[in-house]
């Protein structure tokens, strides 16, 4: 169980990580740096567990992969949001972020309690005794997710080949 | 079953017989990465622990921080040119250019599958391209196997039809087509460019237009290509290299959009998003600090032509400062023969060494607190130059040389 940060739409990856960040490459680093123009305080505030939830088009800008990186380095559970852009999608996909689409994300508030069950796709808000289905990812996303990210899946690609 | 460029392309690649949201695992033509991404590539890379089977087809680039203003970001770029010399792969030291401009210059052919990790990647479209920005593990899996895996985008068929009036550009033509769409309004989408407009496009305008594919979501922007694409790749001594790339006629498309490009007005994107976009009376007399006339989406040769037109004989209004980047060496050197640089700098300016420029907030232009810039660059996101407390509108070159002359944001027709 974690607290939701609640976001809006159109979150873009200079406002998730500035380029000016890009310079560095350990995880860690890069998590005390997210969000940091728009919300100071996450970055020291955020625990392990924690969700950022998001309206529509999380993720929209650059295809800096440091930005699902840093997100994943501060021990959030889960991204949950009405939809994403494309890229930051298939990164957090390959690194291993969980990004939950779900399109009743304007229900939760921020500070809300939220558990997710995997297996029945529902996000439980425990703050408000309300729960919501989250939309399945395509079965190959699964087949990569399955793996464990791009990298091991890439090795069963060159097998194929 | 009739099929759209995106469709053409992905089958010949994946050797299938392919359509819309079907998942491919295709072979990829040419390869690029830039300065901030490739690191992070090059471990993920190592991480694979395989062989690079397309070393040859791979391009790193120097241009986000170019040169480097840290000691941080010099060693990433040493760790970059070490690893390609060792893989033999090609290296683009700083001041040779922009990561898009090059590629479309040296490496990419119409009818090319090609990936990079930098989003505006998908400018290739202009010559008839299919080509998609991704992340840095992704593009690491392309250079190791030369292949990756591709769904299938659904297209939206652009109309473009009447020709441009005085004052108005590519970039007024492709602002507005985001502002109309939102900048989620294509997400997952190829944009496919038809119409009298797109086909009498130079394929300097059509790279503009194709490189901004991605502000609205967009995985691709794609033009047919044609005689002008022949004529491109000619001047670069690259004709060999043309193809002609067309939808068939009876592609499905998943949207059919109608511009009359006759009835446009010059226009701005205002801070902070590409979408939120206003006809140049709406914005007029706004005072700027900054203009910059480069980037990836207008800093080639046409449109340091039209800024030169209109600064010619004209000076830089006191207090602003107006910075121009050839988006490559070749435009640079272009740009000199043509007597344009001595324009930009008898009329106050400064010229910065071809590269990304101010434009990702690394260094070069990083604007104070308060500050209004107006750009010919492809994003206005709140703290895009370096600071989150400044704003940035974005316009066509005209638009922002009009507008350093005058010191506010200013209308280019009465230039023009």
């Amino acid at each position: 169980m974690g607290r939701a940060w609640k976001f809006g739409d159109d979150i873009d990856t200079d406002v998730i990580i500035q380029g000016k960040y890009l310079v560095i490459n350990e995880p860690e680093e890069l998590a005390k740096h997210v969000f940091e123009n728009l919300r100071p305080e996450f970055a020291k505030e955020v625990k392990k567990g924690d969700f950022v939830v998001a309206g529509e088009n999380f993720g929209c800008g650059s295809s800096r992969e440091h930005a699902p990186l840093a997100l994943k380095a501060t021990g959030i559970e889960a991204v949950i949001a009405k939809s994403y852009a494309r890229i930051f999608f298939r990164n957090a996909i390959n690194i291993g972020l969980r990004v939950l689409e779900c399109k009743e994300t304007d229900k939760i508030e921020d500070g809300d309690e939220l558990e997710v069950d995997y297996e029945k796709g529902v996000i439980y808000n425990k703050t408000k005794g309300e729960e919501y289905p989250i939309n399945p990812l395509p079965d190959f996303l699964k087949e990569i997710l399955e793996k464990g990210g791009l990298v091991e899946f890439a090795k069963s690609l060159r097998e194929r080949a | 079953m009739g099929k759209t460029i995106a469709e053409k392309i992905l089958s010949e690649k994946s050797k299938s017989d392919a359509y819309a949201g079907d998942i491919v695992v295709a072979e990829i033509d040419q390869i690029a990465l830039q300065d901030g991404t490739a690191p992070l590539a090059i471990r993920q890379l190592m991480e694979l622990g395989t062989e690079v089977r397309a070393a040859d087809r791979t391009h790193f680039f120097v241009d986000h921080a170019a040169p480097s203003p840290r000691r941080e970001l010099s060693n990433d770029q040493k760790f970059i040119y070490e690893f390609a010399k060792k893989v033999g792969a090609d290296f683009n030291p700083p001041g040779e250019g922009i990561i898009h401009q090059i590629m479309v210059e040296r490496y990419v052919k119409p009818g090319d599958l090609a990936v990079g990790a930098d989003s505006h990647t998908c400018t290739y479209g202009g010559i008839g391209a299919f080509s998609t920005g991704m992340g840095s593990t992704d593009v690491a899996v392309a250079i190791a196997l030369g292949k990756n895996w591709f769904r299938v985008p659904e297209s939206f068929r652009v109309q473009l039809d009447g020709s441009l009036p005085k004052g108005v550009f590519a970039k007024d033509v492709i602002l507005k087509l985001i502002g109309d769409l939102g900048v989620d309004g294509a997400t997952y989408k190829a944009l496919e460019f038809h119409g009298e407009c797109a086909e009498n496009m130079t394929v300097e305008e059509r790279l503009t237009i194709a490189n901004m594919a991605v502000e609205c979501g967009a995985k691709a922007g794609i033009f047919e290509s044609d005689e002008n694409t022949r004529k491109f790749l000619a001047e670069l001594g690259r004709e060999g290299d043309f193809r002609e790339v067309k939808a068939d006629e009876d592609a499905e498309y998943e949207k059919e959009i109608y511009m009359d490009v006759s009835s446009l007005v010059p226009v701005v994107s205002k801070p902070h998003n590409v979408d939120n976009v206003a006809e140049i009376s709406e914005v007029e007399g706004t005072e700027v600090n900054q203009v910059y006339i480069g980037t990836c989406t207008n800093g080639r040769l046409s449109d340091l032509e039209v800024a030169a037109r209109i600064l010619k004989g004209r000076k830089v209004k006191e207090g602003v400062r107006l910075i121009v980047v050839p988006a490559s060496r070749r435009v640079y050197l272009q740009a000199l023969d043509k007597g344009l640089i001595r324009v930009f700098v008898e009329a106050g300016g400064m010229v910065l060494n071809p590269g990304c420029g101010p434009c990702v907030g690394i260094h070069q232009g990083i604007l104070a607190d308060g500050e209004v810039c107006i750009s010919t660059q492809n994003r206005n996101f709140k703290g895009r130059m370096g600071n989150p407390n400044a704003e940035i509108f974005l316009a066509s070159p005209a638009t922002a040389a009009a507008s350093a002359v005058k010191g506010y944001i200013a209308d280019p027709r009465e230039f023009l």
